[in-house]
């Protein structure tokens, strides 16, 4: 048993490493050749992608036909996937920003990796809805722009619309944020690199200096990105969740949506951030930095956020039964006991059951409890996705239209392929940029060695 | 006339070093130009005297901006320009113009924000890789806490700067590195 040792006032960098130190260590990574490992790694998920790659330009060639659509069920795993990567990258924002506006000193060691997180999956969640169109050349129509089609205008009040105002803006201001936290840390790599590395690091970092002006301005673009990010971040899976409560299918159309989408979010993402950070952590020998305090407040969010997200399935239980709807209360009892039960039940064993287990501190306490109930949850929550798209889909109101929808190859093998995009992406970031941020590791330890309580709340 | 401007640099080991000495200076009517750290040390800004960042207005005028292009580019291409009958609902229902007003707004406030710290803290990229040159020691995005003083006039005493440099435990102390 891997057990982290635990005391009662646990440092966030445990030791006050020296400023010298901290660069050198979060900057050994980048320093020296990649590993095997790294090399095994980018072979297989490289190969994913180019697997994705080609079956997305098999699909746009031939068409949708590929997948595994039918007249009853107009969508299935590739808008799962997209509502499943949205949630991913939720975390990301919800760990640089809200967690900063909360001061918790805590989250300086994992933001940066959870940001990065953020911008690849939400680029993996923006290529479904554009494959999805069947026609992604036309994509253009999508742009509020005066055009020769009569200067028709797009229709602003189409949930589709604002799902691409959404997510095209949260990915800019992710981008935004994530930049801006960086430019220090390039400027850290230009002074410790020669040559061609210290050119493109050069230009990365715009010229910073350190000085405290431009600092004193930095720390408050940081604060004023994260008040805009953190309401940004619940109104895009919102948004989201606005694709289906605005319809009127049974099973879609409830008001429940939003907050519980925004909570499945933040609890899929944080067992993203849990699985992708306990590998990190080891791989980079980064344990100093990512301690079990910080696996320990991150099982104690997936708790929290688990059983909010059982609650509400439990609520939409009770409120399909509680309307008197014929097709809602079929809907439900449908989901739970029609043909893709298992997979309604494995989605509850996921999410609701496991999380459980955290409740026990010795669990919060063990990396390999952690990352397995870790991955027991991104599979559960992109069950749940699963479950909410397809079960109310498939059988609607005219039996004789009632289908069942399985996925085709195609579909699998584009869903391996955003797997393969989003960990090529995390491990070309883990060789270029560092997973930590210099400024902000050096900042904590200087509170702590100034003997300020440090993030007490955490 | 440009004043002819000596520039002095005193490196610190801690930032509690160069909190200390950017009072300490100021107490003894030396003019600081900057001081350079690795992280953002808080206390610095009084030490410095440094008033409060007025950044906080780019990103208020942004999203006022955003605010006003968002509702009205939508109101005025739903009511106005190619006003369409949808469901019956009036030309202007504007619950339905939230989501983008809301989306457009928290867009160009996050851009205004960026665009003000990039102009006023000068982080312009170049192709060459630009090198920062207003300091003269390499380990200030490391482990190295630089304070500059400004020799400005004969008021200036070499002997008595010295003296504090040495009183604060100075690491290294640099004289009149540049002219400008």
């Amino acid at each position: 048993m891997i057990a982290i040792a635990t005391t009662a006032e646990e440092q966030l960098i445990p030791g006050n490493p020296s400023y010298g130190e901290i660069t050198a260590e979060i900057a050994r990574p980048l320093e020296r050749k990649p590993g095997r490992s790294w090399w095994i790694a980018i072979t297989i998920t490289s190969s994913l992608l180019a697997l994705g790659a080609g079956l997305i330009i098999y699909t746009i060639m031939t068409g949708i036909g590929t997948w595994g659509l039918n007249r009853t069920v107009g969508w299935g795993w590739a808008i799962t996937n997209f509502v499943f990567w949205i949630g991913i990258g939720h975390a990301g924002t919800l760990i640089s920003a809200i967690l900063l506006l909360f001061r918790q000193r805590w989250r300086t060691s994992i933001a940066r990796a959870a940001e990065a997180m953020t911008i690849f999956a939400v680029m993996c969640a923006g290529l479904f809805p554009l494959i999805h169109m069947g026609r992604p050349w036309l994509l253009f129509w999508f742009f509020p722009y005066p055009n020769s089609r009569g200067s028709l205008w797009v229709n602003f009040r189409s949930p589709l619309m604002w799902d691409m105002f959404a997510i095209s803006t949260y990915l800019i201001v992710s981008l935004l944020f994530w930049y801006v936290g960086l430019i220090p840390d390039f400027a850290t790599l230009r002074d410790r690199t020669r040559g061609f590395k210290r050119r493109v690091y050069g230009f990365l970092s715009l010229g910073w200096d350190g000085s405290s002006r431009t600092w004193q301005r930095h720390e408050r673009a940081c604060m004023m990105l994260a008040g805009l990010a953190a309401p940004l971040v619940v109104s895009v899976h919102t948004i989201v969740s606005f694709d289906f409560a605005t319809s009127v299918i049974p099973g879609w159309h409830t008001t429940i949506f939003p907050p519980y989408f925004v909570a499945g979010a933040v609890f899929s993402g944080f067992a993203m951030v849990s699985t992708l950070l306990i590998i990190t952590r080891k791989v980079f020998a980064l344990e100093r930095y990512i301690t079990g305090r910080h696996l320990e407040n991150m099982a104690k969010v997936l708790l929290t956020t688990g059983m909010i997200v059982g609650c509400a399935y439990g609520t939409e239980f009770f409120v399909a039964w509680y309307s008197g709807n014929a097709y809602e209360r079929f809907t439900f009892l449908n989901r739970a006991f029609g043909p893709y039960a298992p997979f309604y039940w494995m989605m509850v064993f996921c999410n609701v059951i496991v999380p459980q287990i955290f409740w026990f501190k010795w669990a919060r306490r063990t990396v390999p409890v952690i990352f397995v109930a870790s991955i027991f949850v991104n599979i559960g929550m992109w069950l749940e996705r699963f479950n909410i798209v397809v079960t109310s889909l498939h059988r609607d109101y005219l039996p004789s239209s009632w289908s069942y929808y399985t996925p085709t190859m195609v579909e699998v093998g584009i869903f391996a392929g955003t797997m393969g995009l989003f960990f090529t992406c995390y491990l070309l970031f883990v060789r270029v940029a560092p997973v930590i941020a210099f400024h902000e590791a050096k900042h904590t330890v200087s509170e702590q060695m100034a003997g300020h309580e440090v993030g007490s709340h955490g | 006339m440009v004043e002819r401007e000596r520039i002095h640099s005193v490196a610190f080991d801690s930032p509690e070093g160069a909190v200390e000495a950017a009072h300490l200076f100021r107490a003894h009517g030396l003019e600081i130009r900057d001081v350079h750290t690795p992280f953002a040390v808080h206390g610095m800004d009084e030490a410095m005297g440094l008033r409060e960042t007025r950044l906080p207005m780019a990103t208020l005028f942004g999203g006022v901006l955003g605010c006003c292009l968002g509702f009205g580019f939508q109101a005025w291409t739903h009511a106005v320009d190619w006003p369409l009958n949808i469901g019956g609902k009036t030309n202007l229902a504007w619950p339905a113009l939230v989501p983008i007003g809301f989306e457009v707004t928290v867009l160009l406030a996050a851009l205004a924000t960026v665009a003000a710290l990039f102009v006023r803290g000068r982080l312009l990229p170049s192709l060459t890789g630009r090198m920062p040159t207003t300091q003269p020691h390499a380990r200030v995005t490391d482990d190295r806490f630089v304070v500059l003083v400004a020799e400005r006039d004969g008021s200036f005493s070499p002997a008595r700067f010295h003296k504090l440099c040495e009183r604060l435990g100075a690491s290294e102390v640099l004289d009149a590195w540049r002219v400008s």
